[in-house]
């Protein structure tokens, strides 16, 4: 296994190197991407790679970008990332919780060159900032409609890795199902990775062959909506639109929209206001979105839905709102609490009702 | 909450079926020693190939076939620069499947999202609702049939006839064949042909019948589990079987687990093929009379006629 990790790194720095030759014009700011998915996986890494082209269009000639696609997560991608430094990159956004590590060690050598880190917490040096979207205000609406639509009462989740970031979006999604729907059960699978195609619909099958008729992923691919397709239930579009699978099996979905934070962070660094900092947006700032709902969804629970999501933008409801008790049923938020971003962030637990554990 | 043992066979099957396909073929290839490491890169061209063929023609079968021709298209390049150029193997074999992820990823543009046909089953849909063996039998696509008749084939040819001792023959000493009359470059080309058919007919039965989609990279590192299947059967035919189908299985049976909330060590079962091929490779490495009888004593090594 390891010289296959180690093989797939040389072949990400096989076409680092290229890609930095073609670029070796020093004179446009030069703003990197690394990616742990393929830019052609309709998801995650796609929307990532649209934040790019909104970069190259916005600014035309006074920047170019370069990227990386399927870097591993860990220690092999600090070489990915100071390859695309020595290429010339100014900036360089590191898009997946792994590269965390990584993008620290590497931004500890090169004070001058600015780093944005997606989804993770650490900002060891001023030169690196952290940004995220509130995915779990999109789980809130998702986890609304599917409590509504399920008739098994089993909402089969798709996991990647036991991190916050998934976690959250497991509870967010469940209290909202459980609320419209006191029988839901939430059953959990960790894939182990965030792009698999293979492995991600193997993981579907298992869901609906244990009883699931909807299906929420947390990887990046779409196999999982053709699973739900053949087997005829319903499953929500994930990170990008997804939007083949509508009318149904994918009946709404969450948007990532990073285009809007990419430019404004592109240009703080070439105006030089950029600092560091943390970015955690949601459905309000429109970092999030909820694609479309289709007419599968039934017109009272897409109107709820709406309603919902609307005042979530509005700031008038957060989706972690008391009394909400921990899995263990120890109290975490009081009546009409609200949980602070900083036990969000670090959201190591379930909540009251989910039934399997979390692996350690 | 129990498992359906039922679902879980069917699953396993079509989990197996692409790394078993291309398995099997790689074992004719290192029989006829030569090795070919680029497995992953022919397995994503078929991939590439079929899914596009199928979407554009509508017909599986042809989809099929053109999987089996992009494979071997790429495995044709292979056969050239090492049979005939006579490069090192396992760097040629490297250089082809990081050739394959990028031409894969070129041929495919535009393409993810499409919707292929359907590939229809070769038994009635009757027979397939059988209790217990009509799903497990019945309800599988022909390509998922074709692989296990492969893995008999190939293990008769090898076995019980000529053209079976002659390519065991050129695996274990290509010089003793060669001075027997036996053309050593023509028959190892043919044994990377039909290589590189099978990695790529497993690379378009994942494209068009597991996923029906196509995605850059979707072969995720099959092609090097059928590498490591190879060594782990020991290159004996219905060993890749069993081996396809337990590490299969294993894939299959903890995502399963884990729906059923069933508190398992989900890391330790995912890594458990790999730990199997290291213990079988220090097994069978462990004696050398065990390891000469099993691996093509002439594998991986370059022939040239004059030497």
């Amino acid at each position: 296994m390891k010289s296959i990790t180690k093989l797939l790194a040389s072949a990400a720095l096989a076409t680092a190197t290229l890609a930095g030759a073609a670029t070796a014009q020093d004179d446009p700011f030069q703003v990197g991407f690394i990616y742990v998915g393929s830019v052609g996986d309709l998801g995650w890494t796609y929307e990532h790679d649209q934040g790019r082209l909104a970069v190259e269009e916005h600014f035309g000639d006074a920047v170019e970008t370069v990227y990386l696609e399927n870097v591993p997560e860990g220690a092999d991608a600090e070489r990915a990332i100071t390859q695309m430094i020595l290429g010339g990159a100014d900036m360089v956004f590191t898009t997946s919780f792994g590269y965390m590590d990584p993008t620290n060690a590497v931004a500890a050598q090169f004070p001058d060159v600015y780093f944005e880190h997606a989804t993770g917490y650490r900002r060891d040096t001023p030169n690196v900032s952290t940004y995220s979207a509130r995915f779990y205000e999109g789980r809130a609406v998702i986890g609304h409609i599917a409590g509504h639509m399920t008739e098994s009462n089993i909402i089969g989740y798709i996991g990647s890795y036991p991190i916050p970031e998934v976690i959250r979006g497991i509870n967010s999604a469940f209290l909202h199902a459980r609320e419209v729907n006191p029988d839901v059960e939430m059953r959990v699978v960790w894939a182990y990775t965030w792009f698999d195609p293979a492995a991600e619909a193997d993981a579907a099958q298992a869901l609906i062959d244990a009883g699931a008729d909807v299906i929420m992923q947390h990887t990046d691919s779409t196999a999982p909506q053709t699973v739900a397709q053949e087997a005829g239930i319903i499953s929500f579009g994930q990170a990008s639109d997804m939007y083949q699978f509508a009318p149904a099996p994918r009946v709404a979905s969450i948007i990532d929209n990073w285009a809007p934070y990419y430019i404004a962070r592109v240009e703080a660094a070439m105006n030089g206001t950029w600092e560091s900092m943390d970015t955690w947006d949601g459905i309000g700032p429109g970092m999030v979105e909820i694609g479309e709902m289709t007419d599968a969804i039934p017109e009272e629970v897409r109107a709820s839905a709406t309603e919902m999501m609307e005042a979530i933008a509005a700031g008038e409801y957060h989706p972690f709102t008391g009394p909400i008790n921990r899995q263990d049923g120890t109290a975490w938020l009081a009546e009409g609490e609200v949980a602070d971003d900083g036990t969000l962030a670090g959201m190591d637990f379930y909540v009251e009702g989910l039934t399997g554990e979390i692996p350690n | 909450m129990s498992i359906d043992l039922v679902a879980l066979t069917v699953a396993l099957i079509t989990v197996s079926t692409p790394v078993l396909l291309a398995a099997i073929g790689e074992l004719v290839v290192e029989k006829s020693g030569v090795l070919n490491l680029g497995v992953e890169g022919m397995m994503i061209t078929g991939a590439v190939v079929g899914f596009v063929t199928a979407v554009e023609t509508g017909s599986p079968t042809l989809a099929f076939l053109a999987g089996m021709g992009g494979g071997m298209a790429l495995s044709l390049i292979f056969a050239v620069l090492t049979q005939l150029l006579l490069s090192n193997q396992v760097a040629t074999g490297l250089a082809l499947t990081l050739f394959g992820l990028g031409l894969s990823a070129l041929l495919g543009v535009g393409y993810p999202g499409q919707t292929p046909p359907v590939v229809t089953d070769p038994f009635p849909a009757a027979l397939a609702e059988i209790l217990v063996v009509g799903p497990i039998l019945f309800g599988h696509s022909l390509v998922t049939y074709l692989s296990v008749l492969l893995v008999a084939a190939v293990w008769y040819v090898l076995a019980f006839t000529r053209t079976g001792l002659i390519l065991r023959a050129v695996g274990e000493s290509h010089e003793a064949a060669h001075a027997l009359g036996y053309k050593v470059v023509r028959i190892r080309i043919l044994a990377i042909l039909f290589g590189g058919a099978c990695a790529g007919l497993g690379g378009a039965f994942l494209s068009v019948v597991r996923v029906q989609n196509w995605i850059e990279g979707m072969t995720a590192g099959a092609g090097w589990i059928a590498l490591a299947l190879v060594v782990f059967a020991s290159w004996k035919p219905w060993r890749v079987l069993f081996g396809a189908y337990l590490f299969g299985g294993i894939a299959a049976l903890q995502l399963r687990l884990q729906a059923a909330e069933i508190g398992v060590p989900v890391a330790l079962l995912d890594a458990s093929p790999y730990l199997v091929t290291i213990i079988v490779l220090v097994l069978i490495s462990s004696d050398r009379s065990r390891a000469a009888l099993n691996a093509p004593a002439a594998l991986g090594r370059v022939f040239h006629a004059s030497s």
